[in-house]
């Protein structure tokens, strides 16, 4: 119910909500679990386990039971926190883990089973028989696990990712984070502040505490208006999710949980924020007690009902007892009756504490049990071993604070037990330039918080060159906190530890029992902390169960280990930038456009987009383009783009070195204005890369590799020049971007290109593998006598400016004289038919050896690969050599994958001769033909094999052939 | 006689207008990647083109006539045709062709990039006449602040379409 | 992770790319023994402790880095140019 004069919301603006089938209206300012609680409901969800009926804990982020499902349709999104979920004028969220309905859930039978679902009830229970585990257990445990549901629609939504940059980081922006920014912003440090909520301030909002004479939300807002007129970044629900090397943060901003869903603008934002230091404020968590039956709708933390109270104005009930082992838990009590609300009790379970409240005052007692099906409807007390009940329906908890310690934890840090405050406070210099401040140190009052904050955020500023300001200290309260640690209350029924889960003490104490006693054991055997909250609410209590329970003190038990991230992040906000054609980065040559305006599928190769063929009208299958294209540069002439293979430019008076070194053939003895084929092996002996180099000049080379390894040879030359071979002059830069080439092959390729070069060229002057410099239509071009295709060919290139003219200018020429453009297929089928190897043949395990080119290992000199290239096993003649295979069957269809076994053979691994690496259909030659590798090949000639890929049922012969299946004495290269 | 026609990388991509930011692709400059061989390439660059040899992450310039550090062993000439002395010194190359280069001006673009990129291009840590060599989106880039609220960005030419996909996105990132 | 790059300075880890044990830059004689080459190519320490990794500034400067790093705690102690390193060599 609401409370007249009460909370942070404004009255002006109410808000219409739906929850689950019913309208309801809240105001601006409001979370949905506030607006809910407003509305006389408490029931916000189902347990994970025993579908056990719940409301919200807290009133945070850490909150595990009030997890809701905000929105609708694909942009619906799970798992959202009601106690984070800022409310807005049309708000839709729906309960979820419950069928038909929160109040009458099916599965709520499961809390009947519960004796047999214990802890370890999995292990213990579907281990047998075997061959249920897949029919029967597995989809019967995917049905009943999870919480709320995708909607199984493409997300709709928008996430970004981005980097900030910063001297001091300041995580947290309650009374410590406010003064630790204050300081370091005045000292001239720039300072980014980031907090979870909407509002900074922290725990100022939700407590009646002044400060310098001010309510503490005043004194807030006024101290974040002074940093904002500072410069000090103010990055409000952004959560700093995790702590990493260097100086790293991970911070997720909820963008647009705020308002309807928008499509068009990002949801949510993930930033990587880089500092020299950061400072952690972010403050302390209250934890519950375990007392039997104490996850009743309306139970919540004391902290939790001062939010609601003082924050939001809403009383989470009408008859509120307060329950606890601390002072601040009276605080609850005091704020409640401040603001008219009542209270029925106020039970410490310390028996000599006094207590300043006008209202009935139980000392050394306990709350041991509760009533209330679907909300807390009564209590029972125990006090001097005499039981009684207390109308409640609202019982307010508090069994100590915790630290926020777990971004200290992030880097392998360990948090240490500190008996005054009966909780873990971080280690120091547990992240390296990560120090700690307020209550997430440990402090536990106002006043010191803000000294903390000020003297922590001094010091960095010394750290880093600047002087700190004149230390300030504003009026706030300074009360001792007292506590005496009470972690359990034993009593009849189940006293709930990890609400999410559904973890009781009885499970810790059992696991204890079947010694899962290390608390890593633990967790993982009763899921305690494995949920969304990640244990924010039940670690401490457990752990100290688990100390009880094996005999050790908490120390020596320790505690598990958090991770990042701190509070739950989507996948979608990590991968941020990523989706879709932010996937990577696509690459388009100068002709793409022209080439699916041709309506040519494109292929990936690498991150190029290359043409697989270019259909033509009444085509209806790829074959018949492809074989149409084969045909065409056979006996006329293809153009086919060929930019995307990688070409270095070498120049420097140790270029014919470096390469030599490079290179396991010769290419100082290369002729200007020639080029000459190469094959570059990895320092282990196998093939790495090969392609042709021209010499354009003395000390000029212009090397290419292949599309697929362009990136991985320029690294390999920069490596061995700057590591290996530093003393060469040398230098090399790609110029892949700069040229635009096109193949132009076929036997009347020099046709078509006297037609546009500017100098005529013949056979005399353009004899197969020269080179040059000459103008192309009137412009600066190269022209490389070479061929992928066996055919007498060119490469023609010209600076990328004019790649689109020239590619459609060459294919215009070639249409006109009967050729055409040609696209991946028909050229690999072509380098098939030539026996040309491809990375299917040089797929880094076969050496030049291997694939036949033993003899380009020049005993000349050292290079890269050579001293390994010359080991025994490398040169076996029993090695896998490569073939060509022709189909006995010329009807026969080959795949590429299939292994090769002695005719009759069984097709088992023993038997194993080989596999075929490429295939193709020849209309050169009229059936399949391919290419791999048989062991001792080249000695096999003529053999008839058995062709065989069981997972696509090919099972033929083939006989073992020559690579070169076409031409093979390179008449038509040279003609 | 036919004649080819020039296109340059962003051609039809671009402009792009967003919130305080102008995206445009600048008219197309003579860029010519020198790494130095023998020395003396500084003293060469001052007498050709009047223009001191610029340090890790600077440029150094005059109208008309840019240098630009690029990378551990290259330097960008921009503007001129490379006077022919250079040779003696440097291996000269023509990259006019190979980057898609696009201006960027406008009160937020330093914001806009922190969408893009992970280096600090903080006002007091990124300053006119700095460069660095970094990522943008995935893209292996070059950013050049060229003023006041003004900056370049190189990426490959290939990536045209990426980067203006890219420069989209940031826009709408901004918020 | 962030790795100080001698001619960029600080850099995310993410323009950089892992090249391997520093050890590849002592290229044995290609008369050695097919030990010390098994060795060169295939035989690294594990070391939980200070290691000197091959780092390349691909997404930056494009340099070969040799940079000293404590496994245990990610700590990168020292970042020097390969090309000085081999030079001196």
């Amino acid at each position: 119910m609401r409370v007249d004069g009460k909370g942070r919301i404004d009255r002006a603006k109410p808000l219409e909500f739906t929850w689950g089938k019913e309208r309801f209206t809240g105001f601006e300012g409001d979370t949905l679990a506030s607006a809910l609680l407003a509305n006389g409901v408490r029931l916000m969800g189902r347990s994970f386990k025993y579908h056990r009926p719940r409301g919200p804990l807290t009133a945070g982020s850490e909150e595990p039971n009030a997890l809701v499902t905000v929105g609708e349709g694909a942009a619906q999104e799970p798992n959202i926190r009601a106690t984070m979920q800022e409310l807005y004028a049309g708000l839709t969220a729906q309960p979820q883990n419950a069928w038909p309905s929160l109040e009458r859930d099916v599965l709520g039978l499961n809390d009947y089973l519960a004796p047999f679902l214990g802890a370890g009830f999995y292990y213990k229970t579907f281990m047998w028989p075997k061959s249920f585990w897949e029919k029967v257990y597995e989809p019967f445990i995917r049905r009943a696990a999870g919480l709320g549901a995708l909607s199984g629609a493409h997300n709709p939504s928008r996430y970004a990712k981005a980097f900030a940059h910063c001297e001091v980081l300041v995580i947290g922006a309650g009374p410590a984070g406010l003064s630790a920014a204050r300081v370091a912003a005045e000292a001239g440090l720039d300072v980014i502040l980031a907090d979870e909520s909407w509002e900074m301030g922290g725990r100022l909002l939700s407590e009646t505490e002044e400060i310098d004479g001010q309510p503490g939300a005043a004194w807030a807002a006024a101290e974040v208006a002074a940093l904002a007129a500072m410069g000090v970044r103010l990055m409000t629900r952004t959560t700093v999710t995790g702590a990493y090397d260097g100086g790293v943060f991970g911070a997720l901003e909820r963008r647009g949980h705020h308002a309807p869903h928008d499509p068009e603008r990002p949801h949510e934002c993930f930033w990587r924020i880089y500092t020299s230091r950061a400072i952690l404020c972010a403050g302390a968590l209250e934890r519950p007690i375990a007392f039997p039956n104490n996850d009743r709708p309306g139970v919540m933390t004391a902290g939790a009902v001062r939010s609601y109270l003082n924050r939001f104005g809403v009383s989470p009930g009408t008859r509120v007892a307060v329950f606890g082992n601390n002072d601040s838990a009276h605080h609850t009590a005091r704020d409640l009756l401040e603001a008219g609300v009542k209270v029925t009790a106020v039970i410490d379970s310390r028996p000599e504490v006094e207590i300043d409240v006008e209202a009935p005052v139980i000392t050394g007692a306990r709350v041991v049990g509760t009533k209330g099906r679907l909300g807390l409807e009564q209590i029972t007390i125990e006090e001097k071993g005499a039981q009684r009940p207390l109308l409640a329906d609202c019982l307010a908890v508090s069994g100590g604070w915790n630290p926020t310690v777990h971004l200290t934890c992030h880097m392998n840090g360990r948090p240490v037990w500190e008996p005054s405050i009966a909780s873990f406070v971080p280690a120091d210099s547990a992240v390296p330039g990560l120090s700690v401040a307020g209550s997430a140190a440990g402090v536990m009052d106002t006043f010191g918080c803000l000294k903390s904050g000020a003297s922590v955020a001094a010091d960095v500023a010394r750290e880093l060159g600047k002087a700190p300001p004149e230390p300030k200290a504003p009026r706030a309260g300074s009360a001792v906190y007292r506590i005496e640690p009470l972690w359990h209350v034993p009593g009849k029924g189940r006293a709930w530890l990890d609400f999410q889960n559904d973890v009781t003490v009885k499970d810790i104490k059992q696991a204890a029992q079947e010694n899962y006693a290390s608390v890593e054991h633990m967790k993982r055997y009763t899921t305690q902390g494995m949920a969304t909250d990640q244990g924010k609410n039940s670690n401490v209590a457990a752990l100290a169960i688990l100390a009880d329970a094996t005999g050790r003190g908490i120390p020596e038990t320790g505690t598990t280990t958090f991770r990042p991230p701190y509070s739950p992040v989507a996948l979608a906000a990590i991968g941020a930038g990523a989706q879709g054609s932010g996937f990577a980065p696509q690459r388009f040559t100068t002709s793409h456009k022209a080439s699916t305006t041709r309506g040519a599928p494109m292929v990936e190769a690498g991150l190029w987009y290359r043409p697989s063929y270019f259909p033509q009208t009444g085509e209806t299958h790829w074959r018949e383009s492809c074989d149409r294209e084969v045909k065409l540069v056979r006996q006329t002439v293809g153009i086919c783009d060929v930019s995307t293979l990688g070409k270095i430019d070498i120049q420097g008076p140790d270029a014919a070195a470096f390469l030599d070194f490079v290179y396991s053939n010769l290419f100082s003895t290369l002729k200007v204005g020639k080029v000459r084929y190469g094959l570059m092996l990895r320092e282990d002996g196998h093939v790495m890369d090969d392609g042709t180099t021209a010499r354009i000049g003395e000390n000029h080379y212009v090397m290419t590799t292949t599309t697929a390894a362009a990136g991985q040879v320029m690294n390999h030359l920069e490596f061995v020049h700057q590591c290996l071979r530093p003393k060469l002059n040398v230098s090399f830069i790609s110029v892949t971007e700069q040229w635009a080439q096109f193949a132009v092959a076929g036997p009347r390729s020099r046709e078509l290109l006297n037609a546009i070069l500017d100098t005529e060229i013949d056979d005399e002057s353009w004899p197969y593998m020269s080179c040059g410099e000459l103008g192309v239509a009137g412009v600066p071009g190269r022209l490389f006598r070479i061929s992928f295709s066996g055919e007498h060919a060119y490469e023609v290139s010209v600076p990328a400016r004019f790649g689109d003219s020239l590619f459609r200018l060459l294919v215009a020429q070639a249409e006109a004289m009967g050729g055409g453009a040609y696209g991946m297929e028909a050229l690999n089928v072509m380098r098939i038919e030539k026996g040309f190897v491809t990375h299917a043949e040089i797929h880094g395990r076969t050496t030049a050896f291997d694939i036949g080119l033993g003899r380009m290992v020049s005993a000349k000199k050292d290079c890269v690969g050579k001293t390994m290239s010359q080991r025994p096993g490398l040169l076996d003649p029993d090695r896998e050599q490569l073939v060509g295979f022709r189909p006995v069957d010329p009807e026969a269809t080959l795949l590429a994958g299939a292994h090769l076994y002695a005719d009759g053979a069984a097709p088992v691994a023993a038997n194993d001769q080989g596999y075929c690496t490429s295939v193709a259909y020849s209309p050169s030659i009229g059936h399949h033909i391919a290419l791999g590798f048989v062991k001792g090949g080249r000695e096999r000639l003529g053999e008839v094999m058995r062709f065989w890929d069981g997972l696509r049922e090919v099972d033929t012969s083939v006989e073992i052939v020559s690579p070169v299946f076409l031409d093979p004495e390179g008449e038509r290269l040279r003609g | 006689m036919v004649k080819l026609i020039a296109n340059s990388a962003a051609e039809g991509l671009l402009p792009l207008e967003g919130p305080g930011v102008t995206v445009a692709e600048p008219p197309m400059e003579r860029l010519t990647s020198l790494a130095p061989l023998h020395g003396g390439l500084e003293a060469a660059l001052e007498a050709a083109h009047g223009l001191a040899l610029p340090k890790p992450n600077r440029t150094t310039g005059k109208a008309g006539v840019r240098c630009v550090w690029f990378s551990a062993t290259h330097y960008m000439l921009i503007g001129p045709e490379p006077d022919a002395s250079l040779s003696a010194h440097a291996a000269v190359t023509d990259q006019s062709d190979a980057w898609c280069r696009v201006a960027l001006s406008g009160p937020r673009v330093a914001e806009m990039l922190s969408y893009l990129a992970p280096v600090d291009l903080r006002e007091e840590s990124f300053k006119r006449g700095h460069t660095a060599r970094t990522l943008v989106g995935h893209m292996s880039a070059s950013i050049i602040r060229t003023g006041a609220e003004s900056y370049e960005l190189f990426v490959f030419r290939s990536m045209a379409t990426t980067l203006v996909h890219e420069l989209e996105e940031a826009l709408i990132a901004l918020p | 992770m962030i790795i100080p790059c001698p001619i960029c300075g600080d850099r995310d880890v993410r323009e950089f790319t892992y090249m391997g044990h520093a050890s590849i830059l002592n290229r044995p004689d290609p008369e050695a023994s097919p030990e010390v080459w098994d060795d060169y190519l295939h035989n690294r320490e594990n070391l939980a402790g200070v290691v000197e990794e091959l780092w390349q500034h691909t997404a930056g400067c494009g340099a070969w880095i040799i940079v000293r790093r404590d496994t245990r705690t990610h700590e990168i102690l020292s970042a020097e140019l390969a090309r000085e390193v081999a030079r001196a060599g």
